[in-house]
């Protein structure tokens, strides 16, 4: 019966529509979308408007990279958005030290709870959800006990970070597009990106071809809890304050919706950046429509409920083979 | 045929027979035509090696399956058993290998699970069922609490409590699938106290197991399969061990076949300082005291039959299990034991026998897939350099004649041949030492076959340690230089020069089986 396989080529057209459905679907959808906004909805086509889209979707499409790697090793991290959070009380604690050891700090912040997060799924061998679960709700925690309420954050260098552009692109876009190129650099051509996706796709072949399995998965986890933490400290700066008991609420389910409508899938072994960069702008851009046609926010979360289940189920068909 | 008449033409103290049974899945004819009766009061060993059809035929015994073709009769009527569970109500359990009990529950609970003992008011009387639980436990030798948690026992004492549970629902027959792989010597006795006891009561027992003296020290009546087919079945005791092991292997004891059935040369130089020595390899319940060495340019075939160890000792000097003690060593220089990584960088390469699961990284490339084991050296800084690795994808695609439509092909989509040609170059740009092959032509095609084992004969003769596993005799005599013989984790014999013949090894089985008196009776 392997024999037969070779035929897959010459398989039936449903399955190639599907096959390529899940590949570039997400493309699709936003090509159409864009489409639909640039006919149907006023003042879409302006600097400003794409200006505003870009700085709101840049903290989830950061925090998606990370968790697109960690769904990349058939596991999750859920701490993300507490990770979030504590990067804000971190930043607006060390900013008298001035913005730039804020953000180390903060970064070190993500780095411990990735580590945290990767020791206990590598070694001790707690299934993922549960790890970053506990950790999401910890995290939390500590990010209160560091700063117990609000603080407007008041910082010349951040005030431009969080708001300033340059020909006319946001800083914050711009950098959330220099991480995806990284990311996405990383997976294609470094060892690190070829032994995750193995480790993804199989772990007890992975195992026996002698990778180092505890020190990948820990390294994913560490990557994931920083990009969250860069995430937190950008989104500090635009909001121009910490507020580490409502900042990042849900990000860990935007991200995650990023990653599966880009094409990912949750079972390993494939990471799709391009995907996950246009599932987060796909996601925006459905809110942001919805919103200006004056529809309810509940219509947007049914709307994004049926783009998560349609790319489910293009992912689910291709699973079957 | 109507129920009368069957009942008629059955004799009266067969429980469970089929005939003329046949299944198939895709691609892979099962069970063929098979015949086979379980009589009150038999204990009946099942025997066979891998592939032989065994569980296929448990399966269909118990309900997980339907027969394609054939007649399944209970009590010398027809039946079909929708689902395990219409078995289990006509009084068939089964014991699989994998203990298949709840192991939050009590013990007490698993025993009595869907027929706890209720109290008036129609709730669990966990009084009495506590009371019977403990009663029926000791019965089998386990003096436990049987308030905690299965978990908490050892995986005898675990076993103990699925074969309780099994017995105690009124079975008429009890299936038990290699009951005491993990069992120690003295559980082993209790389980056969219980099969005395079941047998006295008039219950029917298969039994299937690998090793033979168990199957002696119990069992009163054999039946073969092999490749599907029935081959032999009667009286044990009119078995002699060596046939036995002839009717598994497909070789009889006294045919001798043409020389050149495979691809493989025969002899190599080899050098004489072994590359790598294993010592007194121990793992509980798998290996005792194995030991072994490896001469560069040596193809070592490992002899036994199916769970004697082969799979076992390979994967552990290749640090994919953890041991008990022992060590091995490469060039005489001792290896970490348990860690894969460890043994790849001392030069040990394993080709897994599970290649889909164990071997291939099926959604990746195959490109990918060869560069796998190798990325560090067509690496700087941890940045993979394409150009290298199209070099030695390049080099081994087309040395190792790899079918596929391009490299960038999945391996998952590759026949099984192919597959195992892509692990082989996963190894060998490794540039490894010691090839560990366990089973490497299993499952692939005439043709690929040939291929693969001309290229172990190259591989030897370029001065590689080889370590050759298979459950084809005729690919274990020309392809090895020297067999090892296991049978349950110890080496028994050692076979060479002229001595390594289909003759000598089948004999060596046996007879090793026969030397020692039964542990257990």
């Amino acid at each position: 019966m392997t024999e037969l396989a070779l035929d897959n080529r010459t398989l039936p057209d449903r399955s190639t529509v599907v096959g390529w459905l899940q590949n570039y679907g997400v493309y699709l959808g936003l090509a159409v979308l864009l489409l639909f906004n640039v006919f149907f909805t006023d003042h879409f086509v302006s600097g400003e408007n794409f200006r505003t889209q870009a700085v709101q979707v840049s903290p989830v499409l950061i925090v998606a990279l990370g968790m697109a790697l960690a769904i990349g090793t058939e596991g999750i991290d859920l701490s993300v958005g507490a990770v979030m959070a504590l990067a804000t009380s971190v930043t607006s604690l060390y900013l008298g030290y001035g913005p730039w050891l804020a953000l180390v700090a903060a970064l070190i912040g993500g780095a411990v709870i990735g580590l945290a997060g990767g020791s206990l799924i590598a070694f001790v061998g707690v299934q993922p959800i549960v790890a970053t679960l506990a950790l999401m709700v910890g995290g939390r925690g500590i990010a209160l006990v560091l700063l117990p309420q609000l603080k407007d954050v008041r910082d010349p260098a951040m005030a431009t970070l969080g708001s300033g552009s340059v020909a006319g692109i946001p800083y914050l876009a711009l950098i959330a597009a220099a991480l995806a190129l990284i990311v996405g650099f990383v997976v294609r051509r470094t060892t690190f990106g070829r032994r995750l996706l193995a480790i993804g796709d199989s772990r007890p072949a992975a195992q026996l071809a002698g990778l180092p399995v505890h020190r990948v998965l820990i390294t994913v986890y560490v990557c994931s809890g920083v990009l969250a933490a860069v995430a937190g400290f950008l989104a500090t700066a635009r909001l121009q304050a910490s507020d580490p008991s409502s900042l990042g609420n849900l990000m860990e389910l935007s991200a995650i919706t990023a990653v599966v409508v880009g094409g990912t899938p949750l079972t390993g072994g494939r990471v799709r950046i391009g995907g996950t960069v246009a599932g987060a702008v796909l996601i925006q851009l459905l809110t942001a429509t919805l919103i200006k046609h004056d529809l309810p926010s509940s219509w947007t979360q049914i709307a994004q409920a049926v783009v998560i289940v349609l790319a489910v189920y293009a992912a689910r068909e291709r699973g079957k083979r | 045929m109507t129920p009368w008449r069957a009942a008629v033409t059955a004799p009266p103290d067969e429980v469970l027979a089929v005939t003329g049974l046949t299944k198939r899945f895709p691609g892979v004819l099962a069970l063929d035509d098979v015949t086979f009766t379980l009589r009150a009061g038999q204990t009946h060993a099942l025997v066979g090696e891998n592939g032989a059809g065994k569980s296929t035929l448990i399966k269909v015994l118990t309900g997980v399956y339907r027969p394609d073709e054939g007649e399944l009769r209970h009590l010398g009527e027809a039946v079909t058993f929708p689902t395990p569970l219409a078995a289990q109500h006509a009084g068939i359990s089964t014991i699989y290998q994998e203990v298949n009990l709840i192991p939050l529950m009590s013990v007490a609970r698993n025993l009595f699970l869907g027929r706890e003992p209720r109290t008036r008011l129609g709730l669990i009387d966990f009084a009495r069922m506590h009371r019977e639980a403990k009663e029926t436990m000791a019965e089998y030798g386990v003096h436990i609490d049987v308030r905690r948690p299965l978990r908490e026992l050892g995986v005898g004492a675990q076993q103990m409590v699925a074969l309780a549970r099994a017995v105690s629902v009124d079975a008429r027959v009890v299936v038990m699938d290699e009951p005491t792989s993990s069992l120690e010597p003295r559980e082993v006795e209790t389980l056969f106290g219980v099969i005395r006891r079941l047998r006295e009561q008039g219950i029917a027992v298969l039994y299937v197991s690998h090793r033979m003296d168990e199957l002696y020290a119990i069992c009163d009546t054999v039946t073969v399969l092999r490749d599907g087919r029935l081959v032999h079945t009667g009286p044990l005791a009119e078995t002699g061990r060596l046939q036995l092991v002839s009717l598994m292997l497909g070789r009889e004891t006294s045919e001798v076949r043409a020389e050149g059935v495979t691809k493989f040369s025969g002899s190599h130089d080899a050098g004489s300082r072994p590359v790598l020595s294993a010592r007194n390899l121990d793992r509980r319940h798998q290996l005792h005291d194995v030991s072994l060495d490896i001469r560069p340019g040596e193809v070592v075939g490992l002899g036994g039959l199916l769970g004697s160890g082969r799979t076992e000792t390979a994967k552990a000097i290749a640090g994919a299990l953890p041991l008990g003690g022992g060590e091995v060593t490469v060039d005489g220089r001792p290896v970490r034991t348990g860690s894969a990584a460890a043994a790849i960088r001392a030069g040990i390469s394993l080709l897994p026998e599970d290649r889909k699961s164990e071997g291939i990284v099926p959604g990746l490339s195959v490109r990918e897939n060869i560069a796998l084991a190798a990325l560090p050296r067509m690496s700087r800084f941890g940045l993979v350099s394409e150009a290298r690795v199209d070099a030695v994808v390049d080099t081994f695609m087309k040395r190792l004649r790899i079918k596929a439509a391009s490299p960038h092909q999945k391996v998952g989509e590759l026949s099984g041949g192919n597959q195992q040609k892509v692990l082989l170059a996963r190894w060998l740009a490794m540039h490894p030492k010691v090839l560990l092959l366990d089973e490497p032509t299993r499952g692939i095609d005439v043709g690929a076959k040939a291929e693969v084992q001309k290229l172990i004969d190259e591989l030897a003769g370029n001065g590689l340690g080889v370590l050759l596993i298979s459950s084809d005799v005729e690919e274990l005599i020309e392809g090895s230089d020297r067999v090892v013989v296991l049978r349950d984790g110890s080496v028994v014999g050692e076979l060479t020069g002229d001595e390594v013949g289909a003759d000598q090894l089948l004999r060596a089985i046996a007879e090793a089986a026969e030397e020692e008196t039964p542990r257990h009776d």
